[in-house]
């Protein structure tokens, strides 16, 4: 067993250890933590696979933007956990059944003993001699520019549909500026000037 | 020496917990897209796999890709149960069936 191996193994444990967490813990915020473990472990095996700059591109915009987003909102919501798990203990045998029937099916398909005929060769990158990320940037805009443009347009919606959602216009506390009613007010109605008598000194107060 | 088969069973194994997490957890919508987003990393695990024993860089692209639309749909799905839990208070699955004819 190679080093490579070993840590594969390793990488590839916790990554399925962190997956059955995420599915079997109580707490939704242990959850998602768990998914970050799960992320950041599938991350290292993929940089085994010489993927390096999707490995951290998975770390920096998975784990530092849509699990910390993923955390926000598990937080921010006030949820009762206990209606939430009803059923868990019913559709467990079930779920286990489909997914062992699922893994045998797809693994029988697989044919794991064809494949391990596979030998890995070098790098490709490397073999163009050229670094991951300049491999992947050469066919990401030569050959996949448009589809690369289409997913600017997808991100753009997605924002714009995700504010759209949530937005909630509050019109008690609202600081709204009106340009027209600025410009049309009249001195009358800011200003109002009072006669008072002045007294002189001397006299006393009443 | 780490074959094409690892990477293909460590796809199909996290692929199988994230349906098994689907049936288990289906009233917490919650959990459900982290389940999809478990499945999401399967599939790309296996886009990286080919992608290196086949020394194709479309399948990082897609992998790439895939990273976007995932962004995308965490984002418009959270945003949606943000805008659920505030009309209803509750995130309880069998709670959303209004909709229902």
């Amino acid at each position: 067993m190679t080093f490579p191996l070993l840590c594969f193994y390793v990488f590839a444990a916790v990554t399925v250890a962190a997956a059955l967490a995420v599915v079997s813990l109580k707490n939704p915020v242990h959850s998602v933590l768990m998914l970050v473990l799960a992320f950041f472990s599938a991350a290292c095996v993929w940089i085994l696979a010489d993927a390096e700059f999707l490995a951290i591109a998975l770390v920096v915009v998975y784990v530092g933007a849509v699990m910390v987003l993923f955390l926000f909102v598990v937080m921010m919501l006030d949820i009762d956990i206990a209606p939430l798990r009803e059923g868990f203990a019913r559709y467990l045998p079930l779920g286990i059944v489909v997914a062992a029937v699922m893994l045998a099916e797809m693994l029988g398909l697989i044919g794991v003993r064809a494949m391990h005929a596979a030998e890995p060769g070098v790098d490709p990158a490397a073999a163009h001699g050229l670094a991951n990320t300049e491999w992947l940037g050469l066919a990401l805009f030569n050959h996949f520019l448009l589809p690369f443009e289409v997913a600017a347009v997808i991100l753009t919606v997605a924002i714009v549909a995700a504010v759209t959602l949530v937005l909630r216009p509050r019109r008690t506390l609202s600081q709204k500026q009106w340009p027209a009613r600025q410009v049309q007010v009249e001195p009358s109605r800011r200003v109002r000037l009072v006669k008072m008598p002045s007294h002189k000194a001397g006299e006393e107060q009443p | 020496m780490i074959t094409l088969a690892h990477f293909i069973v460590l796809g199909t194994v996290l692929f199988c917990i994230a349906v098994a997490g689907l049936f288990i957890n289906r009233k917490n919508i919650i959990v459900l897209m982290m389940c999809v987003e478990l499945m999401l990393l399967a599939v790309n695990m296996n886009f990286i796999g080919f992608s290196r024993y086949l020394a194709d860089p479309a399948g990082q692209v897609f992998v790439f890709f895939i990273l976007t639309v995932a962004a995308a749909e965490a984002a418009i799905g959270l945003a949606i149960v943000t805008l659920l839990f505030r009309n209803r208070g509750s995130i309880n699955v069998g709670d959303i069936d209004s909709m229902k004819g």
